[in-house]
């Protein structure tokens, strides 16, 4: 099967402007993300993770190598429309990418731009806008919705596109913590339960633990990339990425270094207390 | 202090002159200033009078709000009146004072252009009332559309409209918090001379344009990501179509503007 996006040597380096050098973002990397998954990419600040994002939907076009989203290559100017289609994005602030007064006019917007017809726009918008659980507010103005609420509803305004994946830059940084469980739960379900692909940029390492493919980057490049449980064991590494681990992995890592003979793979609150409970009673 | 700004001072309604189509209320909105200006004489001017006391009624929209639009014109009406007055010297003169004279028909001609005036704005106010700003854009953008055969970017208007009133609220909110985080800081906006409190300003407009600007950025990618190429091929959620009480309107709307016409012919 091909991939629903694949980078092939892909460079990028932003223009050289007044007073600044020509910027190297990142160099050949290669990269494909299979239909139907859910891959977490992390890395610190200025790593080129959004950068990358924008390859994903023809934003921005390679300064070297090729960008492939299903099989399209992205500087194609005729496929344009159907790559952005196909591959929804969703931005970290929600009040810069709501266009309409009234909820459910911002959620049509995208199926107004691609000339579907009305009645199959309200039967998109109604669907979209039940599936993120925002339909009672389809009628309201979205500045008087909560932070949370908004980014939902912009994750719905992709959803009318019926996209086959949604590539989210940062959703939940402007975020309290409640507006961010509910925009990570909506997502995890997109995935499972719609078998949307899902592209999740985070500097959250919980919100990363939702994910079946973790790719840390780091000064432009794939630092390593796996199974959650198998990139946050790698804490060392991480550490001097100047990233994270999740609280659970940190605790039994102390641990270890403390003489205890833990596993590092525990990633829920459960597992790690359980992990633990079994070696206090070998111990004993 | 900010948050009291009302936009467009919509009254939300489900009476019929809300439900009317906003491209038939702005084509009554023109036969009616239209109307207004052809009338001449006692009975037209009660005929129009009737007619936007009728639609008030029939809008559920209370006197008191029409009355509170008039209050920023008064002086402009005052000022209108007062020139009427003196100015038409025609018919008896009932007062010569000084250099100053009053006619009969001054007083006439002074009544007539208050009323105009007042009747325009409460018009203009009557639709603004009924009609969300949102719809009044649609409306417009629909109306102009065969101006886009010479060139004129209606489509581009009218986007640019709705997304300027959809961040209002947005860049009013960031106002206040400028504001607050310049008090903090310990600025001073209500002491001094006019001209250094103008001054106090500029640490406000110059963030607030920088993140006005950074935001239009954004928003422009975002739009880009949802497909937006312009207003070619573009179909609607709400399509506007015009509704029997829509051309009950009409009908009305030209009955008024008949009367009009007629009553002016007779003399009346």
């Amino acid at each position: 099967m091909t991939p629903i996006i694949q980078t092939e040597k892909l460079s990028f380096t932003y223009p050289a402007s007044e007073g600044r050098l020509a910027l190297p973002v990142f160099e050949n990397l290669d990269l494909e993300i299979a239909e139907g998954s859910f891959t977490a990419i992390i890395g610190p600040n200025g790593c080129g993770k959004s950068t990358l994002a924008k390859h994903f939907n023809a934003v921005l076009l390679p300064s070297g190598g090729k960008v492939w989203v299903s099989g399209m290559d992205t500087s194609d100017e005729e496929l344009l429309l159907e790559i952005r289609r196909q591959i929804g994005m969703v931005f970290q602030n929600p009040d810069n990418q709501i266009v309409a007064n009234v909820v459910e006019e911002d959620v049509a917007f995208a199926p107004e731009n691609l000339g579907v017809p009305s009645p199959e726009i309200r039967k998109r918008v109604d669907d979209a806008l039940k599936t993120v659980g925002m339909y009672e507010y389809r009628e309201h103005a979205p500045h008087l919705l909560s932070g949370g609420q908004k980014q939902r509803i912009a994750i719905a305004g992709v959803l009318a596109m019926q996209p086959r994946c949604i590539v989210l830059d940062e959703p939940t940084a402007m975020l309290d913590p409640r507006g961010r469980d509910e925009v990570v739960s909506t997502i995890t379900q997109l995935n499972r339960e719609q078998g949307i692909t899902v592209v999740l940029i985070t500097h959250h390492m919980r919100e990363a633990v939702h994910a079946d493919r973790i790719i840390v980057m780091h000064k432009g490049g794939i630092l390593t990339d796996g199974s959650p449980r198998k990139v946050f064991s790698q804490v060392e590494l991480l550490r001097k990425a100047g990233l994270d681990v999740p609280q659970t992995t940190d605790l039994l890592y102390s641990l270890r270094n403390a003489g205890w003979d833990l596993p590092l793979e525990a990633l829920t609150v459960e597992e790690c207390a359980e992990a633990i409970a079994a070696a206090i009673q070998i111990e004993n | 202090m900010l948050k009291d700004i009302t936009l467009g001072q919509f009254f939300p309604g489900k009476s019929i002159v809300h439900r009317l189509d906003p491209r038939t209320k702005i084509l009554l909105l023109i036969i009616y200033i239209v109307a207004l200006f052809l009338a001449k004489s006692w009975c037209s001017y009660g005929l129009v009078l009737l007619f936007l006391i009728a639609v008030t009624c029939l809008g559920r929209i209370p006197f008191k709000a029409m009355t509170r639009g008039l209050k920023p014109m008064l002086v402009f009406i005052i000022f209108t009146a007062v020139l009427n007055l003196f100015y038409t010297k025609s018919g008896t003169k009932l007062l010569d004072w000084w250099i100053f004279e009053i006619w009969s028909d001054g007083i006439i001609t002074a009544f007539f252009m208050v009323m105009r005036i007042m009747m325009l704005i409460c018009g203009t106010f009557l639709m603004t009332y009924t009609t969300s700003p949102i719809a009044l854009t649609d409306a417009l953008e629909r109306l102009m559309n065969p101006l886009k055969k010479l060139h004129v970017p209606v489509h581009e208007l009218a986007m640019m409209m709705s997304i300027a009133l959809r961040f209002i609220p947005t860049l009013i909110e960031e106002t206040d918090k400028i504001i607050s985080a310049q008090k903090a800081r310990g600025a001073d906006f209500e002491t001094g001379s006019l001209m250094r409190r103008a001054k106090a300003l500029i640490p406000i407009l110059v963030p607030l344009f920088v993140s006005a600007f950074r935001r239009a950025d954004e928003l422009a990618t975002a739009m880009e990501c949802r497909c937006y190429h312009g207003g070619e091929g573009r179909t609607r959620l709400k399509v506007l179509r015009y509704a029997g009480r829509d051309w009950v309107a009409f009908l009305v709307g030209a009955l008024l503007l008949a009367g009009v016409i007629v009553l002016r012919r007779l003399g009346l």
